[in-house]
C-alpha cells in the first residue's frame, strides 16, 4: 500500500487495527510524517484554554466538568475575568485563546456576539472557539440555521473552530456515551459549513471508552471524506478517555452504584486506553488521513514521555502549551517553565521545537 | 545501516561494543525494537513477567551523598526516618485482607506458594546508617523470616553489602553466609549507576567504585546468591559510558551466570544536586532495546515501571523487555526525585498492561518460576 501510493481502504484500516505489528505501523506512519514534514520540526501553539461556563445541559457520561445551573460550584465568567486571562496570555507570548464551555440554558447568540466583539475590540488575538455542540446549541436557542449562526459569529470575530465534541463519530457509541449530544451528522455539518465560509477547524477523536476498532475506522473515514470535500481541517487530534471523576468510571468500578442517569449503569470502562493502544490509533490515523497535514500528540493525556514517542508514530505537533489558570495568576513564571518543559521534551526526542500560530505558520524556531 | 548488526543478532552471534554504540546512535527505533523483540522472543517467548512484591526502605539516613539522589538525609536532618524491626513487620502485615480474598479465589495449593501476605517477595534497600551494626540487619532478616517463612527476601545492594563489611570488619563471603543464614533469598541490582570512574567521581564520589560493585556481585554469585544488575542513565554519562557499563556486566555474567535480570533505570532530576532533565521516552525505549540485544547472556530485561512510568514500561515490552516488576505498594526513592508514576499497581492493572501489549502475563516468583499464567 505504501509503495503503490494509493489510499488505505476502510477494510484495510480495520485489518491494520487487528493484525498489524505496532512497530511496523509506527515505521510506516513515521515515513509518512517525514514526507509531509521533512524539516523534523515539532510545532506547538502558545494558547490558553478559557472555559466560560461549566453549566451544561448535555451531561455526558465521560465528562467530569459539567454542573447544573443551581449547583454550588456552577459558574459563568464575566467579561472582565475573560479580558484579564487574555491579557495574561498575550503577555506570555500567546497567539490564541481556545474558548469553550458548557451548553448553558440561559445563553443565546447575543451573549456570544457581544463576547466576541468585546474581545476583538480590545485584543489582537486569534479566537479559536465553540465546538460543534456549542454551535448547534446556539443556533437552536436562537432559531437560526447553522450557516447563519456561523456567519454571525464569524462577523463578530470568531476565527476558527476547535474539533471537540466529535468523541466517536458513530451514533451507536454516541447513543450510549453522550445521548443528548449532537449526532455525528450534525457535527460534520457544522464543520462542513464552517469550512465553506472560510473558517478552518481541527478534528478530534476521544477513544478508549466503549468503542470498537470498527467505530474508530468509521470516525477516521468520516473525517477523510469531509476533508476531501472541503480541505478545511488543519489537524487531527486523537486522545484517550480519562476516567477520573466521571459517571463512566463510576459505572465501571461499581455496577450497582447509583449514577446520575439510569443509562450510565449499562456502561462500564474498566481501564483507560494504554500507551500501546494510543500509539496504534495515532499511527493508523497518520496512515489513513492522507489529506490532513498535521497530527497532534496529546501530551496532556499521555504524559511527555509517551508524547515524545508519539513523534515517531505519526505525530508532528505537540498541540497547546496550555497556560494554566492558577500558575499564571500567581506569577506568570510557571508558564515559562511549562513552555520550557515542552521545548526540552521536543529537543530530547530529536526534533526542533517551534512555536506556530493557529494555521500552522511557524512563528519562532527554538 | 544496521545490516551487519542485524545479521549477527539473527545468527545468535554476540554484538561488539562498537555495534552497541552504533545502535545507541541510530535513530531507527523500529529496527532496534524489532531486533530486541527477536532476542526477547527467543529467550522468553511471548511471556512478560510480573511479581506481587512490596518495597521497604528501613532508613533514608545515609553516610554517602550521591548527587543524583533525592532520598538520602543526614542523621537528625528534617525528613530523615528510621524503621524499627517492628515497623517493618507492621508494613509487611499490611496486605492481610487482600490475601484472604486471594486464598478464597485460588485453590489452596496455589495460595500456599504465595506468602501469607498477598505478596511473595519483599525488596529491602536503604541508606548506609552511621550507627546500625551488621547484627541489626541480621536481626531484621531473622525476624522477617520467622514471621513470614514463605516470603522471599530480596535485600541490600552491593553498596550496602560493602558497608556491612566495613562496619563489621568481616569478609564479603562471611557476610553473605551470615545474611543467607538469617534469611536473605536474593539481591537487587542497585548502586551500579555507571561504572566508569570519570562519571562516578562527579556523580557519586563517596560510593564504592564500579570494580568493587562487580567484586561484591561476583562474590555473591560464588556463594550461590542470585542478583540483579542496574544502570542509572540520563545524567552526566555519554553513550560510550553506557556501553562500557553493559560490557562489564556481560563479562561478569559470562563468568558467574549469577545475574537474573538487567534493569536500566532512567534518571529523575527533581530535588537532586545535578538537576538536568528527564530522559526522553525514546531514549528509554532505545536503552531497553540495546540492553536486550547486547546482554545476550542475561535471561531477563526489566522495564521498572516506577522509573519509566507505566506507559513507557508497557511500550518497553515491544522493545525487548520481558518483565515490568510488580505491585511495589510503597515507593520512596524515585518519588523523592520527582517520580512520574504512582506508587502501586494492582496485579490486575499489571496484567492489563501486559495483555494490551499483546504478551502473555505470567506472575512469577523471585527466581522467575511461574506462579500463575493469565492467558
Amino acid at each position: 500500500m505504501l509503495e503503490e501510493k494509493r489510499r488505505v481502504s476502510k477494510e484495510e484500516a480495520l485489518s491494520l487495527f487487528k493484525n498489524a505489528d505496532l512497530l511496523g505501523l509506527g515505521m510506516w506512519a513515521d515515513i509518512i510524517r517525514k514526507k509531509l514534514h521533512p524539516e523534523e520540526v515539532c510545532t506547538f501553539v502558545v494558547d490558553r484554554n478559557i472555559n466560560y461556563t461549566n453549566v451544561c445541559i448535555n451531561k455526558c457520561t465521560f465528562c467530569a466538568f459539567w454542573r447544573d445551573a443551581d449547583d454550588a460550584d456552577a459558574y459563568l465568567l464575566d467579561h472582565e475575568t475573560i479580558f484579564r486571562k487574555i491579557e495574561e496570555t498575550i503577555a506570555l507570548g500567546g497567539t490564541q485563546i481556545l474558548i469553550q464551555g458548557g451548553l448553558h440554558p440561559n445563553l443565546d447568540i447575543f451573549f456570544y456576539v457581544d463576547l466576541l466583539r468585546s474581545i476583538k475590540e480590545r485584543f489582537d488575538i486569534n479566537v479559536h472557539g465553540f465546538s460543534p455542540p456549542e454551535i448547534c446549541f446556539i443556533s437552536d436557542a436562537s432559531d437560526l440555521t447553522i450557516g447563519e449562526t456561523l456567519s454571525i459569529l464569524k462577523a463578530a470575530g470568531l476565527d476558527s473552530i476547535p474539533g471537540g465534541g466529535a468523541e466517536i463519530l458513530s451514533d451507536r457509541v454516541r447513543e450510549i456515551l453522550s445521548p443528548k449530544k449532537i449526532r455525528s451528522s450534525r457535527w460534520l455539518e457544522v464543520m462542513e459549513t464552517a469550512h465553506r465560509i472560510g473558517m478552518r477547524t481541527t478534528a478530534t477523536m476521544m477513544f478508549g471508552s466503549i468503542e470498537t476498532p470498527d467505530d474508530i475506522v468509521t470516525h477516521l473515514d468520516a473525517i477523510r471524506r469531509l476533508q476531501d470535500k472541503t480541505g478545511g481541517f488543519t489537524a487531527f487530534i486523537p486522545w484517550t478517555f480519562q476516567p477520573g471523576n466521571t459517571e463512566l468510571e463510576a459505572a465501571g468500578k461499581n455496577k450497582k452504584a447509583k449514577s446520575r442517569t439510569a443509562r450510565t449503569a449499562k456502561i462500564s470502562v474498566q481501564s483507560p486506553a494504554t500507551a500501546v493502544e494510543y500509539l496504534r490509533v495515532l499511527a493508523i490515523s497518520r496512515i489513513y488521513l492522507d489529506n490532513v497535514d498535521n497530527i497532534q500528540a496529546s501530551w496532556v493525556t499521555q504524559g511527555l514521555k509517551t508524547a515524545q514517542v508519539a513523534l515517531r508514530f505519526g505525530a508532528n505537533d505537540f498541540g497547546s502549551t496550555m497556560i494554566e489558570e492558577n500558575v499564571v495568576a500567581a506569577a506568570g513564571v510557571s508558564c515559562a517553565s511549562s513552555l520550557d518543559d515542552i521545548i526540552g521534551a521536543v529537543r530530547t526526542a530529536g526534533f526542533v521545537p517551534a512555536q506556530r500560530d493557529t494555521l500552522y505558520n511557524l512563528l519562532r524556531v527554538f | 545501516m544496521l545490516t551487519s548488526i542485524r545479521e549477527k543478532v539473527l545468527a545468535e552471534r554476540r554484538i561488539s561494543e562498537e555495534d552497541a554504540l552504533r545502535l545507541f546512535e541510530s535513530d531507527d527505533i523500529f529496527t532496534l525494537g524489532a531486533l530486541a523483540s527477536h532476542v526477547a522472543n527467543r529467550k522468553n517467548g511471548r511471556n512478560a513477567f510480573f511479581i506481587r512484591n512490596r518495597h521497604v526502605n528501613p532508613t533514608n539516613i545515609c553516610v554517602n551523598r550521591c548527587k543524583f539522589c533525592a532520598f538520602s538525609r543526614s542523621k537528625g536532618q528534617e525528613g530523615s526516618f528510621v524503621l524499627t524491626i517492628d515497623d517493618i513487620i507492621g508494613k509487611l502485615c499490611g496486605g492481610q485482607r487482600e490475601t484472604a480474598t486471594l486464598q478464597k479465589k485460588n485453590h489452596a495449593r496455589r495460595a500456599l506458594r504465595l506468602t501469607t501476605k498477598g505478596f511473595s517477595e519483599v525488596h529491602i534497600v536503604g541508606g548506609l546508617h552511621p550507627d546500625w551494626p551488621l547484627e541489626y540487619y541480621l536481626d531484621m532478616l531473622s525476624a522477617i523470616s520467622k514471621r513470614f517463612p514463605k516470603l522471599h527476601i530480596k535485600a541490600f545492594t552491593a553498596v550496602e553489602i560493602d558497608y556491612f563489611s566495613k562496619i563489621s570488619g568481616r569478609s564479603l563471603k562471611d557476610i553473605f553466609r551470615a545474611l543467607k543464614k538469617s534469611g536473605l533469598g536474593s539481591m537487587p541490582g542497585g548502586g551500579a549507576e555507571i561504572f566508569r570512574e570519570s562519571v562516578r567521581s562527579s556523580l557519586c564520589p563517596e560510593k564504592i567504585s564500579g570494580e568493587r560493585w562487580l567484586e561484591v556481585m561476583e562474590t555473591a554469585h560464588e556463594v550461590g546468591i542470585r542478583t540483579n544488575a542496574t544502570m542509572l542513565y540520563g545524567h552526566v554519562e555519554d553513550l560510550a559510558d553506557r556501553v562500557d557499563h553493559l560490557s562489564r556486566l556481560r563479562d561478569l555474567q559470562d563468568r558467574t551466570k549469577g545475574f537474573q535480570a538487567f534493569i536500566p533505570l532512567a534518571y529523575h532530576p527533581k530535588n537532586t544536586e545535578i538537576e538536568g532533565s528527564y530522559t526522553s521516552g525514546i531514549d528509554d525505549l532505545k536503552t531497553v532495546a540495546v540492553s536486550r540485544i547486547f546482554l545476550d547472556n542475561f535471561d531477563h530485561i526489566k522495564a521498572y515501571w516506577i522509573m519509566l512510568g507505566e506507559k513507557i514500561s508497557q511500550l518497553a515490552l515491544l522493545f525487548g523487555a520481558d518483565d515490568i516488576d510488580g505491585t511495589i505498594i510503597e515507593e520512596k526513592i524515585t518519588h523523592s526525585a520527582g517520580g512520574l508514576s504512582g506508587e502501586r499497581l494492582t496485579a490486575e492493572q499489571l496484567v492489563n498492561l501486559i495483555r494490551k501489549a499483546g504478551k502473555i502475563a505470567v506472575e512469577r516468583d523471585s527466581f522467575y518460576r511461574t506462579i500463575r499464567v493469565y492467558p
